[in-house]
């Protein structure tokens, strides 16, 4: 039977030089919707996004992921890309030598070709460059140099967002695109963010702050600690760990753990 | 029985039709150059200085050596088309070891430049090439002895005091012949007080069936406050070897720039010794290989910092795959008094498969205290995290890979000065990597 979910996760667990990280991660994303995962450091965020985008880093133990019905953990990492899905990285890679024009255009290219569709044009594919930068007020300037090199913080994240424009995925992971950013940087990555927003994609944000979720409005809260999702809610949740902090949640699952040995 | 042994028969039985097409200062060297080889052993493969280098190997097959200077029945110039345009109209061309005539490159040349066959000039004007012929190259050099030895041609290039040639030449050395063919050549520059010159080498072999052997001593001089730029582009095929020795000298405030370029070959020993006899002198010395198949590049630099105030920089950079191997050992010796030196030495190297091999040594020998020195090697595979983002936004792993190993060798690339060879070969290195499988893609001459 069809559903319609776009991703869903079902007890995923994940290996990382022998240690285990995620200890059985369930998540379910539909269209349309914005989800946000929070949780202290060291919970398995960044891990959760390296897995879902197909780093060779990780080894996944036990679970599946579906993305659209198809098996994404079957799929190497461009293919997930071709699919929809998209990692706008905590830390952006400098790729000294590679162009970001040529980038976008290898990327655009490969795209088009796994979906059977011709190369884009020279003159089509500056065109969408131009409308994409726009979106994050990107400088034009950045597009002829190497990827990321020599790019500032603010930038680095900019150019995240500038590649998921270009890119048009149907889910779109963050993980802390907020973080290094000041108040005006912040403001332009979110209003980029918005402005991507349709009915049909959604968005998995990984942060730390309410700041980013104020702008996003996130409608799932999904708190992340020692490798599982111990608590999910809705936006209200968000505004109590701003207040609380993390550390009610880690009481209380501990000590959940403590009665179950 | 050592590889050197038909060599030296080949001269002891013929060194009458040897002098006969050579010239007098060349042949006043072989006697020298015999003495030398008498008793040499060659370095064994993979000592001190010749790792992944074996000599005897590249020596010992029973190669023609046209002595006799018989017209060969080939005719390159008729299909040869160079990769780079043409930076002049018509470049001088050797064919395998015999200077070719072409008129018109001799025109629009500035007065005080001469250029042409070595043998010609020697023939002419003898005193003058005595003076330099083989007054840089050492005869204890294996390579520098066979040449000396057998050469009967080459290029003689010499721009004249204060003459600034703004075009670049270009020569092009191209191997053909039907059989076996070892081609013994020469090239004697030198660029007098503040002259300026840039010279292109272009290597080719034509014939991608047949064994060559191209063996080859560069001299420079390069003398006060002189500027000069020297590149050589290697495009030739997996069963040519290639051994080549260039010694440099640079007087007072001269200014040099060595490139070699190597997209394609088969088995190659590149060895550059420099030597800064003035102060305020400055040298460029980089290189790269792209390497891949079985394809063997090896290369030995010595810079000897004899004088103060001088600057050197060194960079080379090489990308093996498959089961391609390499060597560089650089060795910087700055001389006791050599104060404020500054030296750079760096040699990088991307290794995409774990039968390929790269073998590094940089070597610092430094006697006095008031240097800037540095050096550096750098060994390593494509970088994952690289990899994985660039996968992450669609591209297979394969183009990945392929921008990585374009990106590595661009900023070799874009330290050449001539734009127009820059720009080509920034084209060349993606098509080399994107799995053009041989240099055939300008030329029409074997018909495919």
């Amino acid at each position: 039977m069809m559903d319609n979910y776009m991703l869903k996760v079902k007890d995923l667990h994940t290996r990382v030089n022998g240690k285990e990280i995620l200890k059985g991660i369930n998540l379910e994303v539909k269209p349309g919707e914005v989800h946000a995962i929070m949780g202290p450091n060291g919970s398995g965020k960044s891990t959760l996004s390296m897995v879902l985008a197909g780093s060779p880093a990780y080894e996944v133990t036990e679970g599946s992921a579906e993305f659209f019905g198809k098996d994404l953990l079957a799929m190497p990492p461009e293919e997930r890309s071709h699919e929809g899905l998209f990692l706008g990285f905590q830390y952006p890679v400098e790729i000294p030598g590679v162009s970001m024009v040529n980038f976008m255009r290898a990327a655009v290219n490969a795209k088009r070709e796994y979906h059977h569709e011709p190369p884009m044009s020279a003159t089509d594919f500056l065109k969408m460059m131009r409308e994409k930068r726009a979106v994050v007020e990107l400088d034009n300037k950045l597009a002829s140099r190497s990827v990321n090199e020599g790019f500032s913080g603010g930038e680095k994240k900019r150019n995240e967002i500038f590649q998921m424009a270009v890119l048009e995925p149907r889910l779109s992971i963050l993980d802390e695109t907020d973080s290094g950013l000041d108040v005006d940087a912040l403001r332009i990555v979110a209003d980029g963010v918005n402005k991507l927003k349709t009915e049909n994609n959604a968005t998995i944000v990984i942060t730390h702050y309410q700041r980013l979720l104020d702008y996003l409005q996130p409608q799932f809260i999904h708190i992340l600690y020692k490798g599982r999702i111990v608590k999910s809610g809705g936006p209200e949740l968000a505004l109590e760990i701003e207040e609380r902090g993390f550390d009610w949640i880690k009481e209380e699952v501990d000590k959940k753990e403590a009665e179950e040995k | 029985m050592s590889a050197l042994n038909q060599y030296m028969s080949l001269y002891d039985e013929h060194s009458k039709l040897i002098n006969a097409n050579g010239a007098g200062p060349l042949n006043d060297l072989r006697a020298e150059a015999r003495a030398a080889l008498e008793g040499m052993s060659l370095p064994a493969a993979g000592s001190d200085n010749y790792e992944n280098c074996d000599l005897e190997a590249m020596l010992a097959p029973d190669y023609g050596i046209n002595i006799a200077k018989i017209a060969l029945d080939v005719n390159p110039q008729a299909t040869f088309r160079c990769d780079v345009p043409l930076l002049t109209d018509t470049p001088f061309m050797l064919i395998n070891d015999t200077f070719a005539a072409s008129p018109r490159a001799m025109e629009n040349l500035p007065e005080g430049v001469e250029v042409g066959s070595l043998r010609v000039f020697a023939l002419d004007y003898p005193k003058e090439i005595a003076k330099y012929y083989g007054r840089l190259a050492e005869m204890r050099n294996p390579i520098v002895a066979l040449d000396s030895l057998l050469v009967q041609d080459g290029l003689y290039l010499r721009v004249k005091k204060g003459i600034k040639l703004e075009k670049p030449l270009q020569l092009v050395n191209i191997l053909e012949n039907g059989v076996p063919l070892m081609a013994v050549r020469r090239i004697l520059v030198i660029i007098e007080e503040d002259a300026e010159a840039t010279l292109l080498v272009c290597d080719h072999s034509q014939n991608p069936d047949v064994d060559f052997l191209a063996l080859e001593t560069v001299e420079i001089f390069a003398e006060r406050g002189a500027k000069f730029n020297y590149y050589n582009l290697e495009e030739s095929t997996a069963k040519t070897s290639r051994l080549s020795a260039l010694y440099l000298s640079q007087d007072e405030g001269s200014n040099v720039s060595i490139d070699g370029l190597t997209l394609f070959n088969g088995t190659t020993r590149n060895e550059y010794y420099t030597r800064f006899n003035g102060e305020h002198a400055e040298l460029h010395l980089y290189g790269m290989g792209i390497e891949d198949e079985t394809r063997k590049i090896s290369t030995y630099s010595h810079i000897n910092h004899a004088k103060p105030n001088c600057v050197s920089n060194e960079l080379f950079k090489f990308s093996l795959d498959d089961e391609a191997k390499g060597a560089f050992t650089g060795r910087i010796y700055v001389a006791p008094g050599a104060v404020k030196t500054e030296a750079y030495q760096s040699n990088r190297n991307l290794v995409g498969s774990d039968d390929a091999q790269m073998l590094s040594r940089p070597e610092l020998e430094i006697y006095n205290d008031d240097v800037k020195c540095s050096h550096g090697c750098a060994i390593g595979k494509p970088d994952e995290l690289q990899l994985f983002y660039m996968r992450t936004r669609g591209l297979s792993e394969a183009t990945a890979k392929l921008l990585l190993k374009q990106a590595f060798m661009s900023d070799i690339i874009d330290r050449i000065a001539i734009p127009t060879l820059r720009d080509r070969l920034h084209l060349m290195v993606e098509r080399r990597f994107a799995g053009e499988k041989s240099a055939c893609a300008g030329c029409s001459a074997c018909g495919k």
